[in-house]
Order: structure tokens, then sequence, then C-alpha cells
């Protein structure tokens, strides 16, 4: 009877969302007070019949009704109550209901947390995101309803995939989504914006907050995952270039891009129809992330669904978004008005740099995704864009724009002497590129021009951001919270590269036969294994190796568990890795398989220096975005617009509040 | 020359700098890395080429997978791909993936050199019941191929 009224419920929120996303939007257009009124109650009404059916569903998977068909594909009775938890979207219909949920999530937030803005244009958001809503609501109904039965009911599930039985997959999807739907904001905003025909800075201080909390949220999403992929996959590596991954990271690049073009627009009300664009093509990137990965196109663990009529309605969907807005912004983009003036040398000019490289690198990644997908389509043979592609062009399109952090950061608004930026900085550049050249050397006896460039570069980066910090700390005795959340956001950005750099050149990776009682040497480790025992889990049964890792003074610095599972439900194999974290390196051991005739296992033995850095980095690039979000700054601008609106309402109903004349409108 | 004028010609010169750079490093390196697919017929047709990194798929031969390695400590197997009409012989040195069993899909990345695929990635997907496409694709025309040659009379 429950999945009945799972079903019934999102129905019944598929009715609100067709509501949210008519009558707010009309209302807007006549005026009328009640109409608009109603984007509110709709948005929370969505929500909540959105979270019941959620709910149903999770009752579905904890109490094993496996007459579900999703539950009897993905669950099992043996399976651990956390597990049961997260393969409420370990499969394609719910992870469907769970994009649909925080969908309905960020309505409710903008329901609540936008008291300050005008009334119209909440309306108008909220009906854009409604019908956003409608899109995937009426995707998930028809296509992958998560509710379908199945009769006569199962007997047990099939049980979760066991890549997906993993504390880091746990957290990874909602991060993730959260993220990638996160951006729908920013994208209504400007759709608002737009159809009001108010283009003026207050869209962007708006949109602000909103890009930066989806930026934080994609940002450990795609963290977590890249953690996942070294811990449990087992071959070591943290990024792949494969597709899926890809799908997440490019709506990550433009929503950076993103981020950098609104300060611009805010501040000095520059490059607005540029970010405009950038909102709109962040949110479609994410719709075509989710249009990659659920449509079957790509073959991956992260494709679950292989239904061409799927992939065919999310392309229809992601053709009337892009389309509608683009037609939109071309009906409207005469009607902005070019921003402030800035001299070839300004901190405009760098994000502007910053922009243009975001962008670039973006459409690189784009190509070498669709480039396999469109030949195939075409019937012009099977082909693969291998990881080598991407390293050749990304390296060489990041190394500039982590030089340009540092200068762009540390340079003014509107014009700027490169003389001054030379001055003050030129000591701490030469030292971080000497750095860059020594350290590789003396640390690890090698060295090379890409390595010395990105490690040199890194390093500029965290030093000019904590020069500026601790200059400005001293003049003023204070930080506002949005430039330290910058500096601390750049700091991470340099300690991933850094991460990267020393864990790309200096690894040594060895696959090799180890047999009980052999020790190994790899750099200055030995790694003796001990052992196998044979371990019962709850639903697999385990083989599990002990190896003892001496350092060079043969003192023993860690034992190491690695696993080979066999999952009973599925019979599948899986790697459990184990690692030894440290903050300079990682000692990873995976299990490969038993050498047929001997005692002997072929194992994987990793030494990766500055590994965590990778994750390190991201994490606090990620406490950066919360820091700028904590500027109370947002706070007062809301305080001062919600009286400027109460003020404005006696003299007329049109006006916005309009921030500071900034900018002048010019005329050639 | 107005101060829009030339901030303008920045914006365009800096673009098509930007533009210029990037088309040149991606049309480089997307010639020398796409790898392409060749199933066993093709290869034992001899339509693959030479000295050129290509993907090779289909079913691992049953009985054909040799552990090579003795006392020492590498990692050497020997096995054979198949799409049921031809099969070819692959060599690897490493870890094979989880799901590398004896009739299984799978897809190698590697060259071919003296009737002999010299593999440096071996690739099975993570699901027992996981077909690659590529490899589906083989198998069916080697099947065809197979009902053809029966019909006319070979």
């Amino acid at each position: 009877m429950l999945p009945e009224i799972g079903n019934f419920a999102l129905a019944l929120a598929l009715a609100a969302a067709i509501l949210q996303g008519i009558v707010p939007m009309v209302g807007a257009q006549r005026g009328d007070a009640q109409w608009i009124a109603m984007a509110r109650p709709l948005a929370w009404a969505q929500f909540l019949l959105i979270a019941l059916a959620y709910a149903i569903l999770t009752h579905a998977f904890l109490t094993d009704d496996f007459s579900v068909l999703y539950t009897a594909n993905n669950s099992n009775s043996l399976l651990p109550v956390v597990y049961k938890l997260s393969a409420v979207w370990g499969g394609h219909e719910g992870s469907l209901l769970l994009w649909v949920l925080f969908l309905s999530l960020w309505g409710v937030f903008v329901a609540v947390f936008s008291k300050s803005l005008p009334n119209v244009l909440v309306a108008r958001t909220l009906a854009v995101m409604g019908l956003v809503a409608v899109g995937f609501l009426l995707f998930t109904i028809l296509t992958s309803n998560p509710f379908d039965r199945l009769f006569p009911a199962a007997l047990d599930g099939r049980d979760l995939n066991p890549l997906l039985q993993d504390p880091g997959l746990v957290i990874h999807p909602p991060m993730l989504y959260l993220g990638y739907v996160g951006f729908v904001v920013p994208f209504a905003l400007v759709v608002a914006a737009l159809i009001g025909g108010q283009l003026d800075a207050t869209w962007a201080r708006w949109s602000r907050p909103w890009t930066t909390i989806a930026w934080v949220f994609l940002t450990l999403g795609i963290a977590i995952g890249s953690w996942w992929a070294y811990a449990e996959l087992g071959w070591g590596g943290w990024w792949f270039w494969d597709p899926v991954e890809n799908a997440s990271f490019m709506p990550w690049l433009l929503g950076t891009a993103l981020i950098h073009s609104l300060a611009v627009t805010e501040k000095r009300g520059a490059f607005r129809s540029w970010t405009v664009l950038l909102a709109i093509f962040t949110f479609s990137l994410s719709l075509l992330g989710t249009f990659l990965v659920r449509s079957g196109v790509l073959v991956s663990v992260h494709a679950f669904a292989t239904d061409p009529s799927r992939g065919i309605f999310i392309l229809m969907f992601i053709s009337v978004v892009v389309g509608g807005s683009l037609l939109l912004y071309a009906a409207r983009t005469h009607k902005m008005e070019s921003g402030g003036q800035f001299s070839w040398f300004s901190r405009e000019t760098l994000l502007l740099s910053n922009n243009l490289l975001l962008t670039v690198a973006m459409l690189t990644v784009l190509l070498g995704t669709l480039y396999p997908i469109i030949l195939d389509a075409l019937g012009l043979g099977k082909i693969s864009v291998g990881p080598p592609y991407f390293n050749a062009v990304f390296v060489p399109l990041m190394l500039p724009l982590i030089f340009l952090i540092g200068v762009g950061a540390s340079s003014r608004w509107k014009a700027d002497q490169p003389g001054r930026v030379m001055q003050r900085y030129g000591i701490l550049f030469t030292f971080a590129m000497l750095a860059g050249v020594a350290l590789p050397w003396v640390v690890y006896g090698d060295n090379g021009i890409t390595l010395a460039l990105a490690v040199g570069f890194g390093l500029w980066v965290i030093l000019s951001s904590l020069q500026d910090l601790i200059r400005k700390l001293r003049q003023s005795g204070s930080l506002n919270l949005s430039n330290l959340g910058m500096h601390v956001a750049h700091i991470g950005t340099g300690m991933l590269v850094l991460g990267v750099a020393f864990t790309s050149a200096f690894s040594i990776e060895r696959d090799l036969r180890m047999d009980p009682g052999s020790k190994v040497a790899l750099g200055e480790y030995q790694f003796a294994l001990q052992g196998f025992e044979e371990v019962k889990g709850p639903n697999y049964t385990s083989t599990t190796g002990t190896v003892h890792v001496y350092d060079m003074n043969d003192n023993k610095i860690a034992i190491l568990y690695p696993e080979k599972r066999i999952y009973t439900v599925q019979t599948m194999p899986m790697t459990e890795a184990a690692v030894d974290t440290g903050l300079f390196r990682d000692l990873y051991v995976a299990m490969g398989d038993p050498i047929p005739g001997t005692d002997g296992w072929a194992m994987r033995v990793y030494y990766k220096p500055f590994v965590l850095w990778i994750w390190l980095g991201p994490l606090v690039m990620a406490i950066g975005g919360l820091l700028a979000l904590l500027d109370p700054r947002y706070r007062k601008l809301a305080k001062r617009a919600r009286t400027a609106l109460k003020e404005e309402a006696h003299v007329s109903e049109s006006a916005t509040a309009r921030p500071a004349p900034v900018m002048t409108r010019s005329t050639s | 020359m107005t101060p829009q004028r030339k901030r303008r010609l920045i914006f365009v010169a800096l673009i098509l700098a930007g533009v210029g750079i990037a088309s040149g490093l991606v049309l480089s390196a997307l010639n020398q890395n796409i790898n392409l697919f060749f199933s066993p017929t093709q290869v034992a047709r001899g339509e693959a080429p030479q000295q050129t990194v290509f993907r090779l798929g289909g079913l691992v031969e049953d009985g054909s997978v040799q552990h090579i390695s003795g006392a020492g400590s590498d990692l050497r197997v020997n096995f054979a791909v198949s799409d049921g009409a031809h099969s070819v012989p692959v060599y690897y040195a490493g870890i094979l993936p989880d799901l590398f069993r004896e009739g299984q899909g799978i897809v190698a990345l590697g060259t071919y050199e003296n009737g002999q695929f010299r593999a440096q990635e071996v690739l099975a997907k993570h699901d027992e019941n996981y077909m690659p496409p590529e490899v589906a694709d083989a198998l069916d025309s080697a099947q065809k191929q197979a009902v053809e040659n029966m019909k006319s009379g070979y």
C-alpha cells in the first residue's frame, strides 16, 4: 500500500510543480499580488510531497520490501543498514528521486532566504525552478518510476552493487547532487531577471551566495568521489578522465568561472552579458551531465540506465532549457548596459583571462568527452579518447591559470600598474619559483620543467595569498570574511596543485608477486607479507592479507590489511585497498589475484607522496567558499535592501532596489 | 582609438589568442590519443595497424589463460581473445582486473607485433552480466559472417 501512496505523492508533486511553474509567472506578468504570493507555498508543497515519496522509498529499503522492483534490484536483507539507506540512491530511479528532492529543497531555500528580494523576482525565480522540476518529475514518473511493483515479490533482493558499498559512496552522491542541482538557483535567477528585463547588479549580488554554496557542494562531491576511486577501486589513481567524472567536472569549471565573473559584475558592473551566459551554461552542463550519466550513452560504474527512451527525453529537455533561455537572452541582451571601464592591466582583465582559461579548459574536456559519442552516433567507428589527451591539453591551460591566481588576487580593480604588483610580489614570486626548481631536486632527486612550474606556481599562490592576508591584517587589524574566504580557497587550490604535481612525478607503483613471508623494497620502505586469512563479513567473504611495513631503520611503521572480497549475492570480487595515510606520503597495498599453483598473490604496492593534498586542497577550497558565504556583508545588504524595498513600496510598485551607481552607461 | 575600442580590441585579441593556442593543443593531442577499436577478425585479416596503439575486444577464450610467472616477482600472463571466428594471442604484464575471467568480455589497449597483442591495459567492466558494446558488435558480426559462409557453401 505504501508504495502506491509514494506514487501518488509523486503525481501530486508534479501537479504542484506545474502550478508553481505557471501561477507565479503569470501573476508576475499581470502584477497580481495574490498569484505572486502563491510561489512560496507551492515550493513548500512540492518539496514536502517529494520528501514524502522519498521517505516511503527509504521505508521500503529498511523493511526489505522486495515487492518493489527497485528495492529488489538494489538491496538485500543482509545489507548493513547504513548501506540500505544509501542504496536508496544506488540505482537509476532512486538517484533521480534524490535529484528532484534536492531540486525542490533548493526551491524551499530560495523561498525562505529571499525575504529581501522583490516579490516579483522571487515569484519568477521559483516559477523557473518549478518548470525545471516539471521536466524531471515527468521523467521520473514516465520512464523511471522507483515505485514499480514486482509480482510475485522476490524472496530476497539482488543486493547493492558491491562497488557502492563504501562509506565514501554514502556521502559522495548527495554532495555532488546538491552541487549539480544547486546551479539551478543562479540559472533561475538569471532567467527571472531576463524575463523581467532588470539586469542590473542586483541579480549578480543575489546570485553570488547561491553560486558559491552550489560550488562548495560540487567541490566536496567531486573530491569525495575521487577519494573513493582511490581507496575503493584499488587502482591507486585519483582521476581517470572517465566520461562520468568529466560530466561533473565541466559544470565545476564553468561554475568556478561564474563565481569570478559574478564578482566583477557585482563590484564593477562589467561582463554582464557574459555572466548571464555563464549562469545559463553552467546549469546546462549540469543537465548535460545528467544526460550523459543517465541515458546509457556512456558505460561506466555510474551509468545505470540503458533505455534509449530515457536518453531522448533528457536530450529534448536540455534543448528546451538551453534553447529557451538562449532565445530569451537574445531577446533581452540589447537592454543590458555595458559596464564600467577598465584598463588593460587591472583585476577585471585578469579575471577575464581566468574566465577564458576556465571556459577553454571546459570546452576541451567537453570535446574529449563527446567526440567518441558523436563519432559512434554518426557511424564513423568506435574510438576512445584516453587520459593522455586530457593531460596534454589540460596541464598547459591550468599552469597559466594558477600563475594568474596570485597576480589577479593582488591587483587592483579598474587600473593597476604591473610595476606596483612586481614591486610588492616580485621577491615572493622569485622565491616561489626558485623553490619550485630546488625542492623536487633536494627531496626526491629529480625535476622537470612542468614539475618545476607546477610546484613554483603552487607555492606562489599559497605564499601570495598568505602575504596579502598578513598585510591586510596589519593594516586594518581585521579581515573581511569574503576576502579571507577568497584567499583560503586560493590556498586550497595551491595545495591541490602541489599534491597533483608531487604525486604525478614521484609515485612509485609496483605490481608484483608476493608470497607469505616474503619482503619487497619500495623506495625507502619494506613491505613484508605475513600471510592471508579468510574472514566472513555480513554479506561477503574476504581473503585478508596482513602486510607489515618497515622504514629505512627497520622500524615497523604500519600494519596494513588489504582485502579481496567476494559478495555472496552478486558473486562479484571486490578489492579493498589498505592505505597508511600521512601528510607527506601514502603507503598503499591492494590485492590482485592468487597465482595458480602457488601460495602467492599478485599485489599492487604503491608509494604516493603528497596524495592526501589532492583531497585536502578541495576541502580547504570548500572552507574558503563557506567563509565567503558567512560574510556579514550579505546580511547587511539583505537588511538594507529590505528597508529600501519597504520605502520604495510607498513610492512606486515597479521600482527595484538598485545598487550604488558604480557603473556608467558608456556610449561610443 | 577610443578607450572603449581599445578595450574591445584587447578582448578580441585575448580571446583569439586563447582559442588559437587551445585549438592547436587540442588538435595535436586528439590526433595522438585517439584509439581505434578492432575485433579479432579484423586483426586476423591484417586490418589492424602495426606499432600503433589500438583497442582489441572480445571474449577471453576458455582454457587460454596461462600465468607464466616463475619464481620471480614479475607478473606475466598469456591469454587469447576471440570473437567466435578468430582469436588473437594476448600478452600482459600486470594485475588483471577483478572481473577478468575466461569467457568474459574484455577490452585490451595495446599494440600488435609479430602475431601477438601486447596489452598495456586490460579492462573488464564491473558487472558480471555486462558486455562492452564493441565486443557485442564484434561477436555479432563474426557470427553473421559465419552464417553467410555456411550459406554460400564453404
